[in-house]
């Protein structure tokens, strides 16, 4: 650690970690970025594009460079992570990225010679013929060579977790402005949050020990700040938290990191990271300022660096960053850095100031230090392959130019307020000229920026600002106003505002850089303007600057300016890109929390659900439920099992579980006219005991549900959805009757859950139930199809139907859903006699297809009217008005060439459409061809002893014994258009 | 996230509780039959979406269950006043803030 300090900085004890396979050491309190840096190691990574070697250019999160991959214990690794917050832990494994086959010797830096044609809008504008080249060769190679870190291939062994949380007050981020702001809220007994992203509070005093306050070293009135924050019952300091996202009404969310920087594997019990979100009831926005960097060419070597973070380098982790490092500058903050790094023992090749009028103190002091200024200069660009050797140094009056030795650049092209979380809310930002940069202007939100990210440059200034934000918030949250006075001594500062020089000299060469880590110059920006891109919104796109992972934190401003320059506008007039969440780079898990694997989404299942998966059952989800789809034997494979299963059902006896059926049941005086307004169908006259096929129509006149509908009583409807309907048409009908007819004496409740259903379907289903039902008599005489009773079986109450979704005789039982399994359980035993076979979801869709019935969602798609799908019977003529009646009479309701579901016959019976084919009149157009329809379902019919589809075809009920063609893959298919019954189109098996 | 009032429960309460339903005010005709295409067409398809002060629906779905009317300002999407299906439109100038 030949660049570490002695007596500066925060650190602990030695800690060892490696970097690209070397074992180095730093000490705890470290980041990585500090520690490689006490090692001299200033090359960490290539750049993005051209494979430019890089170093560290800041001390925060807004580090656009130094991106290493982790590997941290039991098998977790993350790239991408910025080596300035990744806290230095032992045993800690960092490698570079983004080079081949080592960093210093990177083979794709030859892109780099080339870099005069991978411009703005290269990709763009080079690959874009032949079509077919960009996913077989132009996108992986393109992908190969850029990129950054590799994404790890394992799951990720940690869990994340989610918290919600209220406060009065939540001060967002923990410098001077926002200590000074929790303490007054705090005070005043508002609950208050206090969070900053770093391990510990203090923001820029960390960095600035000879900051005096209340009469103490600053690092002494931390310890005492964070000790009377932490004795507030009413008080939260959060650290390594980031507030990422301001949403409506004070909705922060913030992400704490709970283990990234311990030793060894995390505890079990412990997060990796927690989500919070929290709703505060007033925010203090204190994020502070981020320092830009100057535009010059080579300005990306490893080396050079933002001036204020070789200062906290030095103070906060005891680290010289050069022994000969140069200062360049527009504005008075970099001679700090200078004149720290020279009283700490570097040998200061010079302050290079564009200004031709600096402050006398700065000069005085720079005298007193022996360090030569150059005013009225700048840099015009850099030497140096993987770490900087000098500086060429321009006069801005004359031709004298300059070579200046040095080893660091330090360089301050002034500070940029973070606005970003002030953005969220939609803000508006005002032009501040003194300091080149926006700062926040009007909120909806209950908000108050204070300290350097409101322009507020000096401690005192901020630790005011501060105090009086948290005190005003606090009572505007319901306290009395305590108000916390801090008073802060600083010898770094001057008696003058900050100001930034306006007008950098931006020179023309290609590596001045203004988005390091998407390797935009300024030549990109200007030639982006040139080709026409006058919004900095498409400026942004087109060059990518500020879309990388740091989000334009050190390049917005520069890129502005150059894109202002060239536009010929100032720069007020052509604005910011749009900040958008979250503002530091946010782990998926933190995102995700719980919902991942088995907890990822809601999983609905039926009572008799553990039989099937007892009994090796495949499922599919439908809506939320998942559903036995078929009950594979031996080795069967889906087409072997369904085949059986429907052999079973049309030869003898097949049971299905038809639980998750919507139901909802409907009482009331007012039920059968209720039923009349929102069904096609008519219900006065619907006697009890009786069902109906229910047809559902939106006010647009298209098909939205059906179901098969029992009436129970004069008052009393069984109503039955879709199975992923249900919601919908329970909400739809509470609307209507809310809304529209709230004069209607009708309850509406769902059922679904209520009951368990079991559906028999086959000639012998009635002989199986018969000897276990005896207050139902079920001949054929007495319960018909399309009947409904109340009854027992085996003493469990049940409504039994008498439906079918087959075309075979069929019975589904509803039973309370405690009863369901064990009544399947027996029905299962006593049905072996029969032959019994449980059949799943496929098998039910294809004995439907065979007999024509539709499925709502498959077969129609908000399109289709009653007419299309053949279902005019279903309409009840003579009712005055239903829901969707009126539409079904415009005029486009009842053009000829609509499309009509119909069968589709394949000319090779073993064919199998697959389901979504386009259908096509004319096999010999030329592409593109007039598409007349498409499959909407299609099968293996093993009782047909062929394939079946159903279709929707232009005009189709026109078109029957006509040939029409399905193109595929390599062939084209043709098919005969039929009617959509496939198998007993008598429906003589109702009753066999 | 939205703070939005139900005022059946008296509360406010998260978004997530909440459901959109469409604009408020929209009257299904009595007798649509009655309706010429273009009239029935305005009923179905024809909706305001101003930028500003717009009234429309809401149910507390995950709650009581019950639809109701919101004054929403679409500008900055603050649910401004909640009230019952079935009062009458609210006098807009009241939510005036001259910010929007």
């Amino acid at each position: 650690m030949k660049y570490r300090v002695a007596n500066k900085g925060r650190l602990g004890a030695e800690v060892g970690f490696s970097f690209d396979g070397r074992s180095l050491t730093g000490r705890r309190g470290d980041t990585l970025a500090s520690a490689l840096l006490a090692n001299g190691v200033h090359l960490v990574g290539r750049s993005f594009k051209y494979h430019r070697p890089r170093g560290i250019l800041s001390a925060g999160s807004e580090e656009p460079n130094a991106l290493v991959s982790i590997k941290r214990p039991g098998g977790r690794s993350d790239p991408n992570t910025r080596a300035t917050v990744q806290e230095l832990f032992e045993g800690l494994v960092a490698d570079s990225q983004h080079r081949w086959p080592s960093l210093a010797v990177d083979l794709n830096a030859l892109t780099s010679i080339a870099s005069p044609f991978v411009a703005a809008g290269f990709y763009y504008k080079t690959f874009m013929w032949p079509r077919s080249f960009w996913t077989r060769f132009y996108e992986p190679v393109i992908r190969a060579a850029a990129g950054l870190g590799e994404a790890p291939t394992d799951p990720d062994p940690d869990t994340y977790a989610h918290l919600y949380e209220h406060c009065d007050v939540l001060v967002i981020g923990g410098g001077i402005a926002g200590i000074a702001a929790a303490m007054s809220a705090g005070a005043s007994g508002a609950k208050t949050i206090l969070v900053d992203e770093q391990a510990e509070i203090g923001g820029t005093l960390l960095s600035d020990p000879s900051v005096e306050i209340d009469g103490a070293s600053c690092w002494q009135w931390l310890e005492k700040a964070h000790d009377e924050l932490g004795e507030m019952d009413n008080v939260l300091v959060l650290s390594r938290t980031t507030a990422i996202g301001y949403y409506h009404q004070n909705m922060v969310v913030m992400a704490q990191r709970l283990t990234d920087h311990r030793d060894g594997p995390p505890p079990k019990a412990l997060p990796r990271e927690r989500l919070w979100h929290v709703r505060a009831k007033q925010v203090v926005l204190a994020q502070g300022a981020i320092e830009r960097p100057l535009v010059f060419s080579g300005n990306d070597r490893p080396g050079v660096m933002l001036a204020d973070a070789s200062r906290t380098y030095l103070n906060r982790y005891g680290v010289l960053v050069g022994a000969r490092p140069l200062v360049v500058t527009n504005n008075d903050t970099a001679w700090n850095a200078a004149f720290d790094l020279a009283e700490a023992g570097a040998d200061i090749a010079a302050i290079v100031d564009e200004r031709f009028e600096v402050h006398p103190d700065l000069k005085g002091r720079a005298r007193t230090l022996n360090i030569n200024v150059l005013t009225g200069h700048h840099v015009a660009k850099t030497e140096g392959r993987l770490r900087i050797v000098a500086a060429i140094v321009h006069s801005d009056q004359g031709a004298a130019k300059q070579r200046i030795v040095c080893d660091a650049v330090l360089m301050s092209g002034g500070w940029t307020p973070s606005v970003h979380l002030f953005s969220h809310t939609r803000g508006s930002l005002n032009w501040n000229p003194d300091e080149q940069s926006f700062l926040p202007g009007d909120t909806i939100e209950r908000c108050r920026p204070v300290g350097a990210g409101n322009g507020t440059t000096t401690f005192q200034g901020a630790a005011t600002e501060g105090a009086t934000a948290g005190a005003a918030a606090a009572e505007d949250a319901g306290f009395k106003s305590t108000e916390r006075a801090i008073k802060v001594r600083s010898t770094s500062e001057l008696d003058q505002p900050l100001t930034v020089l306006a007008h950098s000299a931006v020179p023309e060469g290609a590596k001045a850089f203004i988005d390091f880590q998407n390797d935009v110059t300024t030549r990109d920006i200007k030639q982006a303007v040139r080709e026409g891109f006058t919004s900095i919104e498409h400026v942004k796109r087109y060059t990518t600057t500020g879309m990388a992972t740091d989000q334009g934190k050190t390049s917005n401003i520069n890129g502005l300016k150059v894109a202002a320059a060239s536009i010929g506008k100032p720069a007020p007039d052509i604005g910011l890109t749009t900040f958008r969440p979250p503002y530091t780079p946010t782990t998926f898990g933190a995102l995700a929390g719980h919902h991942k694997g088995a907890t990822f989404d809601i999983e609905r299942r039926t009572p008799i659900d553990a039989w099937a998966e007892a009994e090796g059952a495949v499922y599919e989800p439908v809506g939320q439920w998942r559903r036995a789809r078929y009950f594979p034997q031996g080795q069967e494979d889906m087409h072997q099992a369904v085949a059986r299963e429907c052999m079973a059902v049309r030869n003898s006896l097949g049971m299905f579980d038809a639980s998750t059926l919507g139901k909802i049941e409907i009482v009331g005086p007012d039920a059968a006219e209720f039923m009349n307004r929102m069904y096609t169908n008519p219900w006065t006259k619907l006697t009890p005991g009786r069902c109906r096929y229910g047809l559902m129509l939106s006010e647009d006149g298209f098909i939205y549900d059906d179901g098969v509908i029992g009436r129970l009583g004069p008052d009393r409807f069984h109503v039955t959805t879709t199975t992923g309907g249900a919601p919908r048409v329970l909400n739809m009908m509470e609307d209507y009757l809310q809304t529209e007819w709230s004069d209607l004496s009708v309850w509406l409740t769902s059922v679904t859950e209520q009951w368990a259903v079991i559906a028999l379907a086959g000639p012998r289903s009635r002989d199986l139930i018969k000897p276990m039902i005896d207050d139902v008599d079920l001949s054929d005489e007495a319960f018909p199809h399309m009947s409904i009773a109340t009854g027992h079986i085996l003493s469990i109450p049940m409504r039994l139907f008498r439906v079918s979704f087959s075309g075979e005789r069929g019975y589904e039982i509803n039973v309370p859903a405690r009863y369901g399994l064990g009544l399947w359980k027996h029905l299962f035993a006593e049905g072996q006699r029969y032959d019994i076979t449980p059949y799943g979801t496929e098998t039910m869709h294809v004995l439907r297809a065979e007999k024509g019935f539709i499925i709502v969602g498959q077969d129609t798609d908000g399109t289709v009217t009653p007419d299309d799908a053949g279902l005019n019977w279903a309409i009840g003529k003579k009712k005055p008005d239903f829901v969707g009646k009126r539409s079904l009479t415009r005029p486009d309701m009842s053009k000829p060439d609509r499309k009509h579901l119909v069968g589709l016959l394949t000319t090779d019976s073993n064919e199998v459409l697959p389901e979504g084919a386009q259908i096509v009149a004319d096999p010999d157009q030329q592409i593109p061809m007039d598409m007349i329809g498409h499959v909407t379902s299609s099968y293996w019919s093993a009782p047909s002893g062929r394939s079946i589809a159903m279709a929707l075809v232009a005009g189709g009920r026109n078109r029957f014994g006509e040939t029409v063609y399905i193109p595929l893959e390599g062939k084209t298919v043709p098919a005969t258009v039929t009617a959509t019954t496939f198998f007993d189109p008598d429906n003589k098996r109702i009753n066999a | 996230m939205l703070l939005i009032r139900c005022p059946y429960c008296n509360d406010e309460l998260p978004e997530l509780e909440y459901s959109y339903a469409g604009e408020a005010h929209v009257d299904r005709p009595p007798d649509p039959a009655s309706l010429d295409d273009e009239a029935w067409r305005d009923f179905l398809f024809v909706r305001r979406n101003p930028r500003g002060l717009h009234l429309e629906r809401w149910r507390h779905a995950f709650g009581c269950g019950r639809f109701f009317n919101a004054v929403r300002d679409t500008a900055t999407d603050e649910v401004i006043h909640t009230y019952h299906a079935g009062e009458p439109r609210p006098d807009l100038e009241k939510f005036d803030r001259g910010a929007s």
